[in-house]
């Protein structure tokens, strides 16, 4: 047994999740030990509550932004317009939702608002998609443009106001619960359902990877790489999308400024932390799961340590420092050979 | 074996290597290796991939620290512990990639990092004119006329390579070591090359030479020391050692020799249905228009100097170019190749030039580069699953003889000629009718060359066309069954099977002097 179990642990340390593994680990500890009811879920109202049902609930929206964020990187891109894209996305669905303060009026049905919100959202990737892959913009250059405008166009939407939804219907899908769950973990549940069959019962998972490692000899495989990083961004766009809707939802109202405010930042973090590099090529769409649920535990703790507003962003980027270097293979390798020093120093 | 101590001359070896070990986690990759440089002789260090040449190189060059051995250099021991120490003993390297920068000038690249100061205490600007004309100076020395002061960029690939040359003799060497400068130099300038050899021998400079090409190996060299598997076989004098010898030196087992090679394959059946025809082909700066006929199963070799427009007329035909002029017709239809896969759709299939930026996928499989394109034409829905992967895989690496443990290893940890016969399984996978194989055996060794020849004639023979582009021309006239000539971007002729290699040579060289 004792012959065994260290090869056995250094194989579990190999696999690519295990320090995403590691990391959300050390924090729901560091949670519990601050917070000793943390772990504690009981039924209330009719549905689990706990700061865990809390924390998936509150990161449904990052899971899925991060979860189209994955294949937009695996693609060698990056798209910095998803906090932009859910503005909109929200603006659109408040604007279809309408302002009737009756709580049971809409200006057109729910499900034609949900459609509007995501529809316009797969608009806005496949504006995206059409300037990288076939205007052949810099992926980052290319999305700033709706970063920045996207704002605006959600500001206009809305005319310049935060607007207040009162339709009771609509707070479900942010809100409310199905079988003693938030509804929006069935909804992330079913978009990664989704994804994942998609990247492992088709090609599409070959052709992304072959795309983001080596563009030029995809092409000459014949993969047809434009078509594929478009797909990518439009589904980024439809997950910016579904994410604006959740916000939205959660929060009864739609404010262009401010929702999803740097939300394209932790995407990027959460897909870094799950083991994809920004490089393209090999990713991890489990990992990047975990590494939005490592920032919104994050994002917890800050909150019930009870660190001061005015530091918590410092805090928070301390810690993503200080989690990216122990993620990092080429650091730990440098850790490993400063601690052998001594010896090697002696035998010359 | 025992083959140096018969023929070592009077002169102390310059250098001097022995019972060299090196180990890379305990695996052992060089075991007790010897090296005998003379002073004034070019000495071919030869051997399969994997042999150890460039673990040799770098343990030389100070990259590597040796495990085990001894380095004597003017009969002093030494250990250059980094590639500067190195140079400061006089050792020169040139590697295989031209390692220089585009955006200098030639003199700076020369003297990069060592500039010749003027001025207050003599560091206070670069003077410029010692510089000018300490480098025209040394590229006189190598037979090269350039303007030194005009960008690296502006060079072919080949002067980049002299200039190489020129900035390791411009440290005081008593050796130079060039490890495959020849891999991306067309005939002429390899004629070149082995002129500036010859050159500084005469002069007193001792120079290893590591290349794949036999024919450069006689060519130049005085002396062949050859490595397999990590081990020293032996020393000979060129002369001594004939080609049949020195390959079965290197790969320890008698291959079939030249002249018994497979016979090509037999002529075409002239009534054959022509399978892709272009009229008047061509693309403004890169290819002027021409005329092409290749009929179902004939090797068509396509014969001309680097730069010609071989590689272009490639990517015109298989839709990675867009033509401005002229149709390309296949069956009898004219077509648009808009991308690859539209070329693909017709059964088109092109093993690149480049194999590893447009060949492979380095960090995926084997097994995933095999199925890319058979997958790739599949499209996206219809879905190969992992298993049938892997068995498309392992009949491939069965059939070309690809040496992997297993077809999970991503294709970057192959060697050369692996990943070369590894792209060749992708398109065997989709059954192309005409295969466009473009210097397909660039850069590998001599045991896989031949077996991806092999391969190609036997596809060949099973009724699929190929368009065979390589710069060796002895290839080309063994398994062509015509041979299109190029010159500058033009067609300047076609000649029939059984063509010598000289006749090919005065049709690219005609109205060329």
């Amino acid at each position: 047994m004792s012959e065994r179990s260290p090869s056995l642990l250094v194989a579990l340390l190999r696999h690519r999740l295990a320090w995403p593994l590691i990391t959300l680990a050390l924090l729901l500890i560091v949670n519990t030990v601050f917070n000793s009811s943390f772990l504690h879920i009981e039924w209330r109202d009719g549905h689990l509550y706990g700061s865990l049902i809390d924390i998936l609930n509150r990161a449904a929206p990052l899971v899925l932004v991060s979860l189209g964020m994955t294949l937009v990187i695996a693609t060698r891109g990056i798209d910095i317009s998803v906090g932009a894209m859910v503005a909109i996305a929200a603006a659109v669905a408040a604007w279809l939702i309408g302002g009737s303060v009756s709580g049971t009026e809409s200006r057109f049905p729910l499900p034609v608002a949900i459609l509007g919100a995501i529809g316009v959202a797969l608009l806005c990737g496949l504006w995206n998609g059409v300037l990288v892959a076939k205007v052949g913009m810099q992926p980052i250059i290319a999305t700033l443009i709706l970063m920045v405008a996207g704002r605006g166009i959600a500001q206009l939407i809305t005319d310049g106001q935060i607007i207040t939804i009162y339709y009771t219907p609509y707070f479900f899908m942010g809100g409310g619960y199905l079988a003693g769950l938030p509804f929006s973990l069935f909804v992330v549940a079913v978009v990664f359902a989704v994804l994942y069959l998609a990247i492992t019962r088709t090609a599409l998972g070959l052709f992304i990877q072959a795309v983001g490692i080596n563009p030029t000899a995809a092409r000459v495989a014949g993969v047809q790489a434009g078509r594929l990083i478009v797909a990518a961004y439009v589904f980024c766009g439809v997950c910016a999308g579904i994410a604006g809707l959740l916000i939205s939802s959660n929060v009864k109202s739609a404010d262009g400024n401010n929702a999803g405010q740097l939300l394209e930042l932790d995407a990027i973090l959460a897909v870094t932390l799950g083991g994809t590099a920004l490089t393209g090529g090999r990713f991890s769409l489990v990992g990047s799961v975990i590494g939005a649920l490592i920032i919104q535990t994050l994002t917890y703790a800050i909150y019930s340590l009870g660190v001061p507003p005015e530091i918590n962003l410092v805090v928070k980027a301390v810690v993503v420092f200080i989690v990216m270097l122990l993620q990092s293979p080429e650091f730990r390798a440098q850790v490993g050979a400063l601690a052998r020093r001594p010896g090697a120093g002696a035998l010359q | 074996m025992d083959a140096s101590t018969a023929h070592a001359p009077a002169a102390a070896p310059v250098l001097q290597l022995s019972g060299i070990h090196k180990q890379f986690a305990g695996i052992p990759v060089l075991r007790d290796v010897q090296l005998n440089l003379y002073p004034g002789e070019i000495h071919a260090l030869m051997g399969q991939n994997g042999a150890g040449k460039s673990t040799l190189i770098k343990v030389l060059t100070g990259v590597l620290e040796a495990s085990g051995g001894q380095m004597r250099l003017g009969g002093q021991a030494v250990w250059p512990d980094s590639p500067l120490a190195a140079q400061r003993l006089g050792i020169s390297t040139v590697y295989q990639e031209v390692n220089l920068c585009p955006n200098l000038s030639v003199a700076e690249n020369i003297f990069a990092g060592r500039y010749p100061r003027c001025g207050i205490a003599q560091g206070f600007r670069i003077d410029w004119a010692t510089l000018h004309q300490r480098a025209r100076d040394l590229v006189a020395r190598i037979g090269l006329q350039i303007d030194v002061t005009r960008l690296l960029s502006d060079y072919p690939v080949a002067v980049q390579q002299l200039v190489a040359i020129a900035r390791a003799l411009s440290i005081e060497s008593r050796v130079l070591i060039l490890d495959e400068p020849t891999s991306s130099l067309d005939d002429d300038e390899v004629q070149k090359l082995f002129e500036v050899l010859r050159r500084l021998r005469s002069e007193g400079l001792s120079i290893v030479f590591v290349t794949h090409f036999l024919n450069q190996v006689y060519a130049v060299s005085d002396r062949i020391t050859v490595l397999r598997n990590g081990s020293w076989v032996g020393e000979w004098l060129a002369k001594d050692l004939g080609p049949q010898a020195l390959i079965a030196a290197m790969l320890g087992r008698d291959l079939v020799a030249a002249s018994e090679q497979p016979a090509p394959a037999p002529a075409v059946d002239s009534r054959q249905a022509t399978l892709l025809q272009t009229e008047g082909l061509g693309q403004d700066t890169q290819l002027q228009p021409l005329d092409l006929q290749i009929r179902a199963g004939e090797v068509v070799g396509l014969a001309g100097l680097l730069g010609s427009g071989r590689t272009e007329l490639a990517r015109l035909l298989f839709g990675l170019e867009q033509p401005d002029r002229g149709a390309l017709r296949i069956d009898g239809q004219v077509v648009k190749f808009a991308n690859p896969m539209d070329a693909i759709r017709q059964g088109l299939a092109l093993c690149p030039e480049e194999r590893k930026t447009d060949g492979i996928v380095a960090e995926l499989s084997v097994r995933e580069n095999i199925a890319l394109a058979l997958q790739a034409r599949m499209g996206v829905g219809k879905f190969l699953s992992r298993a049938e992967q892997t068995a498309l895989a392992e009949r491939y690496v069965k059939l070309l003889g690809i040496k992997t443990e297993t077809v999970d290893k991503p294709i970057g940890l192959l060697s050369g000629g692996n990943q070369q016969k590894a792209i060749l399984a992708r398109w065997m996978a989709i059954e192309p009718r005409l295969l466009i194989l473009d210097e397909p055996t660039r850069g590998i060794d001599v045991a896989a060359k031949q077996e991806i020849m092999d391969q190609i004639l036997r596809l060949a023979q099973g009724g699929m066309a190929v368009l065979f582009i390589s710069s060796e021309m002895s290839e080309v006239v063994r398994v062509a069954h015509r041979i299109v000539v190029l010159r500058d971007r033009h067609k300047v002729g076609e000649l029939p099977a059984g063509s010598s290699e000289d006749a090919v040579y005065d049709l690219i060289a005609a109205e060329h002097v």
